[in-house]
């Protein structure tokens, strides 16, 4: 979409004037400063689906919709976590990020802040995989979208 | 170099460059520089309402009767609010319009200065687009995009909100000629395999219907909807914002349908086998259940220039996103070259079942009534107007025996709010009717609570000696509401009587206009008559009508199309 102020305000009074729902949303300007890409996710039937992408493309401001479901495409989300870690807790937890193929990227001597990116789900998992009780703060920046192979879209 | 502008001139010239001849206004401190700018010349007409709502009304009713952009222009803050309703009216009836707001100065923005609202924020989700100007270098391109969204691809309103220091600033001017946006660009065009697979279902039809909406009226489409029926003598109805865009005296025609429709045109779309949608919504007044509209097994096509209308409430089987005179053009083509047509026997027992839907008289009532009744009002002024007048309403009973007993023959002849249902609209709109059209007849139908709600107006009709006609069918109740409560609430009318009314005919009189009350049916065609040929005069007529009449037919809230309930 243009990279104009207003433009998210408009997709986000869409999707709450319509009753349509929004799971994430990530937006910033591309190597073309004029044009920002946003990533959404929404679920909904098919029908409503086929709406919120006509909605969408209604919008003054929206240059192109795609659904990235449509075809094969890499998803990617950002998680920095801090969580308690003490004695012999840090051990584990730092095998547990290795394991998920995260970085611990910040350190005191009572916690570790670490950061991971993954598909959604991935992220889901590695927080399930935490004992609960040890995270102290989460912040996710939702799901960015790009289709697989030589396809790029274009405007 | 070039001279510069204030940014005030370039609106103004802007305007001028649109050809824009009359706005509808309201001043106030954030656009007083616009004023000083309209005061100094006298190219760009400006009318005086007495309540923003009502100028958005009128820039409304002008747009409507012209198909031109209706321009309306107010003040910050409350004179923005006072617009909204006006501008959500439009919205929903997809009128193009451009409204000028004015905003308090740019570094005032956010702090909660006098006469500050959000107005971009507060009129989003009820304008096709909306534009702050930040910048004089902005404003030329920004109007000239206002215009260009307005008018093109399904039309709608947009507002342009410029801050006073920006009316102040000054640079070069020059109007761009031409817009060309990335991320607009409506299609126009129908896909040709699209449009040839609509004419091997149309030839296949047995039960065709063609139903067609406002479309046909804002693509000013009405002249080859004539034609394209008259290939295929098919029945044509219309939604209320379609009238006129077939001639209601036309045989092939069979009525409004939808809630308040005729029967023959309500169990034609019910029991159809092919459907042409042109330029119509199947909004929820229109179909009525959707679930047992789809009981039926029917094929539709359905033409319309906005993707988000097609398949949005009703699923439909070939979709041609496009103008509509685009694709009749192209349906016309393909009919006349082939030598196929759809089976004529089946058309004539199909015309034979409409025939005698048709003998139910659906929109019969008591014409020995020895109290005024409504429809008879209407059907007098029709024939009084010959048929010829631009007619407004307001929302109530009072529009709907409007669509059923003024029979349109033209486009842009019936003015109405439809999709929004203003109470308030009627008389505003035919003050822009009026304007737009100097020398129409203009009768604005209403009724006695809808008129109370832009009643002001009588003032600027005034000062700019408009003489409309205010059919005043007074009930005495808010008939619309009264009728529900009466067939869906037990007959308790709660706060539906109209008490303490006016007197209208002093109150008119007061304004000084001219003021009539007609309480017997046999007065109420002399009464007509005097009042039109008072041409120079606004005249109140106030008709004492049958406080318990009905509107028939009616498809109750949940029911389907055949579910009607008839007098
Ligand atoms: C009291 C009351 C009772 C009502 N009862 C009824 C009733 O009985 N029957 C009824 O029909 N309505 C009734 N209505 C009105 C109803 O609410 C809707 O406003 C109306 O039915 C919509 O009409 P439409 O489908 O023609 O769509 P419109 O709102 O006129 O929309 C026009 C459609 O055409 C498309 N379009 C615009 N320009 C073009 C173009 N150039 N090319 C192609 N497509 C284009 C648009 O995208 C849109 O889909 C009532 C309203 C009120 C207030
Ligand atoms: C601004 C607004 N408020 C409320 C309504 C709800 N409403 C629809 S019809 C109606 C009554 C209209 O009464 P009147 O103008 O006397 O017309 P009648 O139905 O009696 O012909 C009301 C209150 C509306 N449509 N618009
Ligand atoms: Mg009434």
């Amino acid at each position: 979409m243009e990279n104009e102020a207003g433009a998210l305000s408009r997709v986000a009074g869409l999707f709450s004037a319509r009753g349509y729902n929004i799971e994430s949303l990530s937006v910033a300007p591309t190597e073309d400063p004029t044009l920002s890409r946003m990533t959404l996710v929404t679920t909904g039937s098919d029908e409503v689906i086929e709406q919120v992408t006509k909605q969408l493309n209604k919008l003054i401001e929206v240059v192109k919709v795609i659904d990235l479901i449509d075809g094969s495409h890499i998803e990617r989300e950002l998680m920095l976590v801090k969580v308690k870690a003490t004695g012999s807790g840090r051990d584990e937890i730092k095998r547990l990020v290795d394991i998920f193929r995260g970085c611990i990227i910040d350190v005191t001597d009572k916690s570790y802040t670490i950061e991971l990116t993954g598909t959604s789900s991935k992220l889901d998992a590695f927080l399930e995989a935490l004992d609960s009780s040890a995270v102290l703060e989460t912040v996710r920046t939702g799901a960015s979208g790009i289709g697989r192979g030589d396809w790029v879209l274009k405007v | 170099m070039s001279v510069e502008l204030t940014g005030a001139e370039i609106t103004i010239r802007c305007l001028q460059e649109e050809g824009v001849d009359c706005i509808f206004g309201y001043p106030g401190g954030a656009v007083l520089f616009l004023y000083d700018e309209l005061f100094k010349q006298d190219k760009v007409r400006h009318i005086l309402v007495r309540h923003e709502q009502a100028a958005v009304h009128a820039a409304d009713g002008y747009a409507r009767s012209s198909n031109k952009v209706g321009v309306a222009l107010v003040t910050s803050g409350p004179g923005v609010t006072n617009a909204v309703t006006g501008i959500a009216t439009a919205y929903m009836d997809s009128i193009p319009l451009v409204i000028i707001s004015g905003q308090v100065p740019t570094n005032a923005i956010g702090l909660d200065a006098f006469q500050e609202v959000d107005t971009v924020g507060i009129t989003r989700p009820c304008v096709k687009h909306n534009f702050l100007v930040s910048d004089v270098s902005e404003l030329a391109t920004t109007i000239k995009k206002a215009f260009y969204i307005a008018s093109t691809g399904r039309p709608g309103p947009v507002l342009v909100d410029i801050p006073k220091d920006v009316t102040q600033q000054k640079i070069a001017f020059a109007y761009p000629e031409k817009i060309s946006m990335r991320s607009y660009n409506p299609v126009i065009k129908g896909n040709l395999k699209q449009i040839k697979k609509a004419v091997e279902l149309i030839l296949s039809a047995k039960r065709p219907v063609l139903y067609t909406g406002g479309g046909v009226i804002l693509s000013d489409a009405a002249k080859l909807l004539i034609e394209l029926a008259k290939i295929l003598n098919f029945p044509c109805t219309n939604t209320l914002m379609g009238l006129g865009g077939f001639p209601a005296t036309d045989k092939q025609f069979i009525g409004m349908l939808g809630m308040h429709g005729t029967y023959e045109a309500n169990m034609a779309m019910q029991y159809c086998d092919v459907l042409i949608a042109i330029g119509a919504r199947f909004d929820d007044r229109v179909i009525g259940n959707p679930k047992h509209f789809s009981n039926e097994n029917r094929k539709i096509i359905h033409i319309d220039i906005d993707p988000s209308s097609i398949s949005k409430r009703v699923k439909v089987d070939i979709p041609i996103v496009g103008n509509v005179p685009d694709v009749l053009r192209e349906l016309i083509k393909f009919l006349k070259s082939t030598k196929e047509e759809p089976d004529q026997n089946a058309l004539k027992e199909w015309w034979k079942q409409i025939d005698l839907w048709r003998e139910r008289d659906c929109l019969k009532y008591d014409r020995q009534s020895s109290i005024i009744k409504p429809q008879m009002v209407v059907e007098k002024l029709y024939e009084v107007t010959k048929g010829d007048a631009f007619i407004t309403s307001d929302v109530g009973q009072h529009q709907m025996w409007a669509a059923q007993f003024y029979k349109f023959d033209k486009p842009r002849r019936w003015i109405n709010s439809g999709g929004l249902g203003t109470m308030g609209f009627g008389m505003p709109a035919a003050m822009g009717v009026q304007l737009a059209n100097p020398k129409g007849k203009v009768a604005c139908i209403t009724g006695e609570a809808s008129i109370q709600m832009c009643i002001q107006e009588l003032s600027t009709c005034k000062q700019y000696k408009l003489p409309l006609k205010i059919i005043n069918l007074n009930n005495r109740y808010m008939g619309m509401v009264r009728q529900w409560q009466e067939f869906f609430h037990g007959n308790r009318y709660a706060e539906s009587y109209m008490d303490a009314l006016p007197d209208f005919i002093k109150l008119a009189e007061s304004y000084g206009h001219v003021g009539m009350r007609i309480e017997q049916p046999e007065d109420v065609e002399s009464a007509l008559k005097e009042a039109f040929k008072l041409k120079d005069q606004l005249v109140f007529l106030d008709f004492i009508t049958d406080q318990t009449e009905n509107v028939f037919p009616m498809v109750p809230g949940g029911k389907g199309l055949s579910e009607m309930i008839l007098v």
